[in-house]
């Protein structure tokens, strides 16, 4: 069954003709050509495939592309204002030292945003290493991780994103 | 995934008819088991009816003494809900431990209900706070609605509404999570209503299953001192690489235990 979709991803209107069994993640990539989203497990254990729909952290791997009809999407390639501008939280990735392979790290960063909003700009270690229970990484052992999400919260208060 | 008809239905009644006549078509709620399933082959459903449009099924009121939570309510929204938290604040608790942030972020009441996973948190909240389901078609109370390994008293075509919560004088819920997939390896749902106790089990068998033993010696004292000999059986337990019967059957009093301890805390 083909079905045409339309929702807007970072700011801007996409459309296209999917399957009815087209994950979110697969119209991203494949159709859209936008690979910044992973696929790490697919089977929504290990978060590579974070991305926010209408401000909600979702895995994209474990949602229909036509389930997000119409909605506003915004993956890691959204993040950054300008080239060479990133998003507090990518910011202080790069700054702590968080990632290593980086397969993991959209995930992370559209996982950490998610949970920075949440938690209203305030978390403690306990918090974040809890909230990370959707997102794997088989490099760093979490720890620059957690510092990094720990450093970018009252950045993006500061920066007021 | 094998291919399907797909149908967004803005409403109850639009999704009834969708339903109507398609032997092998599957109603979707927030789609956290359903889409996995669909990815492995496990199911090869015709027409998959998506009730995420459907606008009034989403919502947490209280009537009088009871939450009535809409069946497509996520699970972030139930455990981040004042009146849940106030009224029962044990099930604020139990969704906010299902899964990860972004499957609570989809993943709803009635899908987890209507699907009665072995492993699944809501069922023992149905059960053990003596829940009421609504449908399209009428009410099912909470004993005898799960039949069994993803098993429900729901009839072909019937969607669950909402489901009706009466508040507990007492409650908590405790869950032993598989470390990987924090699933619940066993779950105990206590709940104290006047006198009447009422301890709910999952994750440990086939389906959520009430202990009648403990609720009985609960219900004259209403410690964990007071469960502390009662020994579930292993027989009908689930045995798998996560753990064998006799290991659930031994959390089940660890969990019923610390459950009471927290309910009167």
């Amino acid at each position: 069954m083909t079905i045409s979709v339309a929702m807007t991803v970072n700011g801007k209107p996409v459309s296209g003709k999917v399957e009815a069994r087209t994950l979110l993640v697969q119209f991203l990539r494949e159709h859209l050509g936008m690979t910044g989203t992973h696929v790490g497990c697919d089977t929504s254990q290990c978060g590579a495939c974070v991305v926010h729909v209408d401000g909600k952290s979702v895995k994209s791997c474990t949602m229909l592309a036509v389930q997000a009809d119409g909605a506003n999407v915004t993956t890691i390639e959204g993040l950054a204002s300008s080239p060479d501008k990133l998003h507090p939280m990518q910011e202080a990735f790069r700054d702590n030292h968080a990632l290593q392979c980086g397969f993991c790290t959209p995930g992370m960063v559209m996982s950490a945003i998610d949970m920075v909003k949440r938690h209203n700009y305030q978390l403690d270690e306990a918090t974040v290493r809890h909230e990370l229970e959707g997102n794997l990484c088989r490099c760093t052992g979490y720890h620059n991780i957690v510092k990094a999400i720990l450093a970018a919260a009252p950045a993006m208060k500061a920066a007021g994103v | 995934m094998y291919d399907f008809a797909y149908h967004r239905p803005k409403s109850l009644a639009d999704a009834v008819s969708a339903l109507k006549g398609k032997d092998e078509a599957r109603p979707m709620a927030g789609g956290m088991t359903l889409i996995p399933t669909l990815k492995q082959r496990l199911a090869k459903p015709s027409d998959v009816i998506d009730l995420g449009a459907i606008k009034d099924l989403a919502g947490v009121k209280v009537e009088g003494s009871n939450v009535v939570i809409g069946a497509m309510t996520r699970h972030f929204d139930v455990a981040s809900s004042a009146d849940v938290k106030r009224m029962i604040p044990a099930l604020a608790e139990l969704a906010g431990m299902i899964g990860d942030p972004a499957v609570r972020n989809r993943g709803t009441i009635g899908g987890s209900i209507a699907n009665s996973d072995p492993a699944a948190d809501y069922p023992a909240a149905v059960v053990a706070l003596n829940a009421t389901i609504t449908t399209n078609t009428g009410k099912h109370a909470a004993d005898g609605f799960f039949k069994g390994l993803f098993e429900t008293a729901l009839k072909d075509g019937e969607l669950i509404t909402s489901v009706s919560f009466p508040k507990p004088d007492k409650a908590a819920y405790m869950k032993f999570r598989n470390p990987a997939s924090r699933y619940a390896m066993v779950g105990v749902f206590v709940a104290k209503t006047g006198n009447t106790v009422r301890v709910a089990v999952t994750g440990a068998g086939p389906s959520v299953f009430r202990v009648k033993a403990m609720e009985d010696a609960l219900s004259k004292n209403f410690t964990s001192a007071a469960i502390k000999d009662i020994k579930v059986p292993a027989d009908d337990l689930n045995s798998d690489i996560h753990g064998s019967a006799e290991y659930r059957a031994h959390l089940v009093g660890v969990m019923a235990r610390r459950a009471v301890d927290a309910a009167n805390k």
